[in-house]
């Protein structure tokens, strides 16, 4: 097995219960992996559980500990690494502020555009963009806003899920 | 039907007694009040009273260990909860079931850094298990079962129950551990049937097989123990035991081969190396095992049994991991061995054992007995004959005594040793040796120290002494933290940086203040009569045993060596100068 760093997303079904995030993150640092990005938020009431997704980066080996670590926490009921199961989707959402004016203001309207991305608030010098995608396609946004007057930057993190007709 | 109503201490001691707990122990504090209330009202537990916190999560270390129940701690909040800290992450990583009550202000304070308030789930969140804060009394009596049934599942390990002063007063319902079932943590015991196919397979095809067992076996119950013995007998394959793992194995059976590691057998760590089939059943591939990672027994297939998955593959790759319990995948592995009626190779075989003989015939753990000092393994050695066929528990400090114990002392049975493997927790041995005896009132419980050991936890003689527990203290008193001395020699030019204790206590003396017995051997015609006033004496005995304080614990596997450039004794040279990498290791 070569021991190149792989990018993995990880779809975690969690207890949503106090600390439950905090096992997650403290596994993580504990034991010295990446978080390239991590997103939770509730997703069955009822049940209370949360969906965590973690985009991780490491060797085969390491991902394969972090996927048995994560599994043996007591809140943890299911692991997925939805980078080895197959087609997966992946979008993250995106807030972005441009303080700008005149041809600079014009040309941020007319980008945002292209990107697909909406105009969600507005004053005389300023845009508040939403857009959501792939992680590369916001970078790309990002990239190009900020000589436009990019000034402040919120993004979500990725969340995924498999293709097809399959569940968790 | 209405659960009954009860006051949340009241929940709580139930739900202990309920569980199956005889011991507790323990130290009061104010927001544990309730439940000490609720302790003085009943009689079905027996509460131990400690002399620090740290001191009973040892205790119930070693009451768990030589059990296979679950140690029960309760302590107070902040200082309390906080003192445990060691013993919770001493159990964790040697696997060890515990049940941690913690005390904490009452939930309208939490946050407000109130008196004795400490986060406690948030720093035992990284040393246990699991833990819980309950804060909501509806949920009291499910945690508790849960938190048993999460220590003692699976890899066993510690779990903390936070417990607000508010819920501990107020009126909750009870429920049974029959009305718990376990929604979650459902630990997988039966190994992949294909799996278990390919290792017997392997197993049978071996020409330099070798089984490397450890503490995974004892967790898994005496049963296990059985059934890797009738294994190992029936293939006459060699096997080799971890620190954590002896007595799983009769020691004085010709087919152990003794300890492994960094000072293990010299022929359990040439036959790791030269092994072209490795059985691992219930060990982790510790570093104090390995060695070099990059030479670790590099031409053996791996066949690796464990109950926690994220133990297979986490430092060495192996052929064949099977999650499962030790015992249950024994089971299947020695039913398809009868099935198969596999044939070793006997010519492959016999060649191996002539192998294997011809480093035992090194003898790696000799050392030279004059008559002026006390060889500090002459002790052990002298300690062990003399307690042979009886029913005897050994613990230990941490350090040269601890190995030269694994090296020399002969376990037959499981549970009967006590050590702090994974975390090397020094001022572990009198507070484990004090659980034990606790839990086997009529065995002779012996702690193995060294004095810079002892001299961390002696406050625990106090504790023995109140419950009339007739632990034994054999220290191997060499004046110095031998290991660290030992390492400075090797590694740091013989600057003997801050390893010697000038103004060690008078340990007979110490011994007589605790109302026990003190008793010093200075020279070696002296130790047999010593060790035997020892073992008869019906109460707690300090040992005080001078050694010669310049012995070094051979062999040796320097840090970042591989097993085959290990060193058996002071005269023999590594073979390269530890490198700079194995220095950084520690």
């Amino acid at each position: 097995m070569a021991d190149t760093i792989e990018r993995h997303t990880i779809a975690v079904l969690v207890d949503n219960e106090a600390g439950v995030l905090a096992r997650v993150i403290g596994l993580f640092s504990g034991r010295g992996y990446n978080i390239d990005s991590l997103t939770v938020a509730e997703i069955d009431p009822v049940n209370k559980v949360s969906r965590i997704t973690v985009v991780t980066t490491g060797t085969p080996m390491i991902i394969e500990q972090i996927k048995a670590q994560l599994g043996r926490l007591v809140p943890v009921h299911k692991v997925h690494d939805l980078t080895d199961e197959g087609p997966h989707v992946e979008r993250e959402l995106a807030l972005l502020k441009v303080k700008s004016k005149g041809d600079k203001r014009v040309e941020s309207l007319r980008i945002a555009d292209i990107y697909r991305a909406r105009a969600i608030d507005s004053t005389g010098e300023s845009f508040v963009f939403e857009i959501s995608g792939s992680t590369e396609k916001i970078d790309a946004f990002i990239e190009i806003l900020k000589p436009l007057g990019l000034v402040d930057v919120s993004r979500t993190g990725v969340v995924a899920i498999a293709r097809g007709k399959g569940t968790l | 039907m209405a659960a009954r109503q009860m006051q949340g201490a009241e929940i709580v001691i139930k739900a202990l007694v309920d569980q199956g707990v005889e011991h507790v122990f323990g130290y009061p504090g104010g927001a544990v009040l309730p439940i000490y209330d609720a302790l003085f009202k009943q009689n079905r537990l027996r509460h131990i009273l400690v002399r620090q916190e740290g001191g009973a999560a040892h205790m119930a270390e070693g009451y768990a260990r030589s059990t296979g129940k679950v140690g029960v701690i309760l302590v107070t909040s902040g200082p309390g909860a906080t003192n445990t800290v060691t013993g919770l992450t001493d159990a964790l990583m040697d696997s060890i079931p515990i049940v941690c009550l913690t005390g904490q202000v009452p939930t309208h304070l939490i946050g407000n850094d109130a008196f004795q308030e400490a986060d406690t789930t948030g720093i035992t969140r990284a040393c246990t298990k699991h833990n819980y804060l309950v804060k909501n009394i509806d949920d009291l009596a499910l945690v508790m079962h849960e938190a048993f049934h999460v220590a003692r599942s699976g890899r066993p390990g510690p779990v903390v129950i936070d417990l607000p002063k508010d819920i501990l007063q107020g009126q909750g319902p009870y429920h049974g551990p029959d009305e718990f079932v376990p929604k979650r943590y459902k630990p997988k015991l039966k190994g992949d049937q294909t799996k278990i196919a390919e290792a017997v397979d392997l197993v049978a095809n071996a020409k330099r097989p070798l089984f490397y067992c450890g503490g995974g076996v004892i967790n898994s119950g005496p049963r296990a123990s059985r059934l890797l013995t009738e294994f190992v007998r029936e293939t006459g394959y060699p096997i080799t035991l971890t620190l954590m793992g002896l007595g799983v194995y009769p020691a004085n059976d010709d087919q152990y081969l003794g300890l492994v590691g960094m000072h293990g057998a010299y022929e359990s760590n040439l036959a790791m190396h030269g092994c072209d089939v490795m059985i691992n059943i219930g060990a982790r591939f510790d570093d104090r095992v390995t060695g070099r990672l990059s030479a670790f027994s590099p031409n053996s297939k791996k066949i690796h049994v464990d109950i926690d998955p994220s133990s297979l593959n986490k430092t060495v790759r192996v052929d064949v991991p099977i999650v499962g319990d030790c015992a249950s995948v024994l089971s299947d592995m020695l039913k398809l061995w009868r099935e198969k009626k596999a044939k070793p190779d006997a010519k492959a075989l016999k060649s191996w054992w002539t192998q294997i003989n011809k480093w035992r015939s090194r003898k790696g753990f000799t050392y030279h007995q004059g008559d002026k000092l006390i060889k500090p393994q002459y002790a052990i050695d002298r300690l062990y004959a003399a307690t042979r066929g009886k029913d005897v528990y050994i613990t230990t400090e941490v350090g040269q005594h601890q190995m030269w114990a694994a090296q020399l002392f002969k376990f037959d049975k499981p549970n009967h040793w006590m050590t702090s493997g994974g975390l090397g927790t020094m001022g572990y041995g009198l507070p484990a040796a004090i659980g034990v005896q606790v839990a086997h009132p009529k065995a002779l419980v012996i702690d193995i120290a060294g004095e810079a050991s002892f001299m961390m936890n002696l406050q625990e003689m106090s504790t023995a002494a109140q419950y009339r527990l007739p632990v034994k203290v054999f220290i191997i008193n060499n004046q110095y933290m031998g290991m660290i001395r030992q390492w400075q020699e090797l590694l740091h030019g013989s600057r003997y940086s801050e390893c010697y204790m000038d103004s060690l206590p008078d340990f007979v003396k110490l011994a007589e203040s605790f109302g026990a017995v003190g008793l010093r051997a200075e020279r070696p015609d002296q130790l047999d009569g010593v060790i035997a006033e020892m073992i008869k004496s019906d109460k707690a005995v300090i040992a005080d045993i001078r050694v010669d304080p310049a012995e070094n614990c051979f062999p040796m596997i320097p840090s970042g060596a591989a097993h085959n450039e290990i060193l058996l004794g002071p005269d023999d040279k590594a073979a390269r100068p530890i490198s700079e990498e194995g220095m950084v290791l520690v």
